[in-house]
């Protein structure tokens, strides 16, 4: 028991100070001897329930487990350095959701579906962010870059993997539904028949 | 949530003076607006996706001729100013003219062409448009890292704790630094300067000793024990020199005498 309280107390200290997320891997280095990666998550599952009563969540991203502040301090912290918070244009916002949700895409594939060019500031920014990264190119004329999402897209979003992206399985058939309705309704479409 | 902001664009919007507080009514733009709505809108699909959404406008059941004639508008002006940005709305316009009048030729009966709707592709692009546009919404409703989720950083800074240090005598030091310096002597270098020794200026000091009409012994210029070796070569040199250009004569009596020089 003595033992399990002292690992317990290094995992936590080594979560608060790290200033990255810790993978069971990492944690397992913390220990001379061989810890089970089932006593670390045990371990984990405790230090979670120990601050479910205070200011930090544990939360798990990409790259592992990390401490942030619980959702009701937002306001309060945001307030402490205004500027910090760092906002992007809708164009940004766009792009990203179509490489999130359609990668790999390239460039082509993401003016084709939003119907414009594409600023390549707006790429760059998102680049610059390591939200998004190239990894590789297609195999077509012109040998275009494939661009996709990085494991720090999901840190910052505090997601573990892709599938935890919003679903948006129910707003496709209710989007599909409506414009179809509304663009290829049945009188038009008896008119060309009609003849 | 986004309309909201992009009528508060266009309220600050003016197009000679006038301020534009309406969004579009339908796809008829006048071109001096079009920037405005460029700014507002991402594109020509969410200008569409907005008429169809707010306006209940059906965008495939426009008049040609009104869309064409502004469409020829468009072309017009951009000859003049700079519209490349109206690229992809032309585009998009004469998209909408092609499905029109594809529409109102007879369908060509042919089974093995799927050739559907000329409208699917059109409808086709819209659904993935605005699907990606709710993702991007639903993605930026999720707080992020950086604007408004926040990580703890405690501080870690670690610390070496002095050791304890073997005693050292003081004869094991003394050892200690005679071999640096030991060492040291092998590294020394020997730096060779350059003399700052003039030819001329030994000309000039060997003819105002001579005065004018002094015989001075050719011995009594050269101080062996004092100059060092480049001096007295200099003075030698700058003697030869004088002989040279005639202004000093050396004499000698006879071989093995004092030599004597004077002035020319």
């Amino acid at each position: 028991m003595e033992q399990s309280v002292k690992y317990k107390n290094i995992i936590e200290t080594a979560l608060l100070t790290s200033g990255r997320p810790l993978s069971i891997d990492d944690l397992q280095k913390l220990f001379e001897e061989k810890v089970e990666r089932s006593t670390i998550r045990m371990l984990l599952d405790d230090i979670k329930n120990d601050w479910n009563e205070k200011t930090l969540n544990l939360v798990l991203v990409a790259h592992g487990y990390r401490f942030e502040a619980k959702p009701m301090f937002t306001d309060s912290l945001m307030r402490l350095s205004p500027d910090r918070a760092i906002k992007y244009s809708r164009a940004v916002m766009e792009v990203l959701a179509i490489i999130a949700y359609r990668q790999p895409v390239t460039r082509g594939d993401i003016e084709k579906i939003r119907g414009v060019s594409l600023n390549p500031n707006t790429l760059r920014q998102l680049l610059e962010r390591e939200w998004v990264e190239i990894i590789g190119q297609k195999e077509v004329p012109g040998r275009p870059s494939l661009y996709a999402t990085t494991k720090f897209f999901l840190d910052d979003f505090a997601l573990k993997s892709l599938n935890q992206l919003p679903d948006i399985s129910h707003s496709e058939d209710k989007i599909s539904h409506s414009l179809e309705e509304k663009l290829l309704s049945a009188d038009a479409s008896e008119q060309i028949n009609d003849q | 949530m986004s309309s909201e902001l992009q009528t508060d664009l266009l309220n600050d919007a003016k197009i000679y003076g006038e301020s534009l507080s309406k969004l579009p009514q339908d796809l008829y733009i006048p071109p001096d607006a079009l920037e405005v709505y460029l700014d507002s809108f991402q594109g020509p699909l969410d200008l569409l996706l907005y008429l169809i959404r707010k306006n209940n406008i059906d965008i495939l059941d426009i008049p040609m001729a009104t869309l064409t004639t502004q469409y020829m508008e468009y072309v017009e002006k951009m000859k003049q100013i700079k519209l490349e940005l109206a690229a992809d709305y032309l585009l998009m316009s004469a998209m909408l003219i092609e499905i029109k009048s594809r529409m109102l030729l007879p369908p060509i009966i042919n089974d093995e062409d799927d050739d559907l709707d000329p409208r699917a592709e059109l409808v086709k692009k819209l659904i993935e448009y605005e699907l990606m546009k709710t993702a991007s919404q639903e993605l930026d409703d999720i707080s992020q890292v950086g604007r408004d989720r926040f990580i703890a950083q405690g501080y870690f800074e670690k610390v070496i704790e002095p050791k304890s240090l073997p005693d050292v005598s003081i004869e094991e030091l003394f050892n200690a630094w005679k071999n640096v310096i030991k060492r040291a002597e092998q590294f020394e270098t020997h730096r060779i300067n350059r003399a700052e020794l003039s030819v001329r200026e030994h000309m000039s000091l060997i003819i105002k000793k001579l005065g004018n009409d002094q015989l001075i012994s050719f011995d009594s210029f050269f101080n062996e024990e004092k100059d060092p070796i480049p001096k007295l070569v200099v003075c030698f040199l700058a003697i030869l020199e004088l002989t040279k250009e005639n202004l000093i004569k050396i004499n000698q009596q006879e071989p093995c005498s004092p030599i004597y020089i004077q002035r020319a």
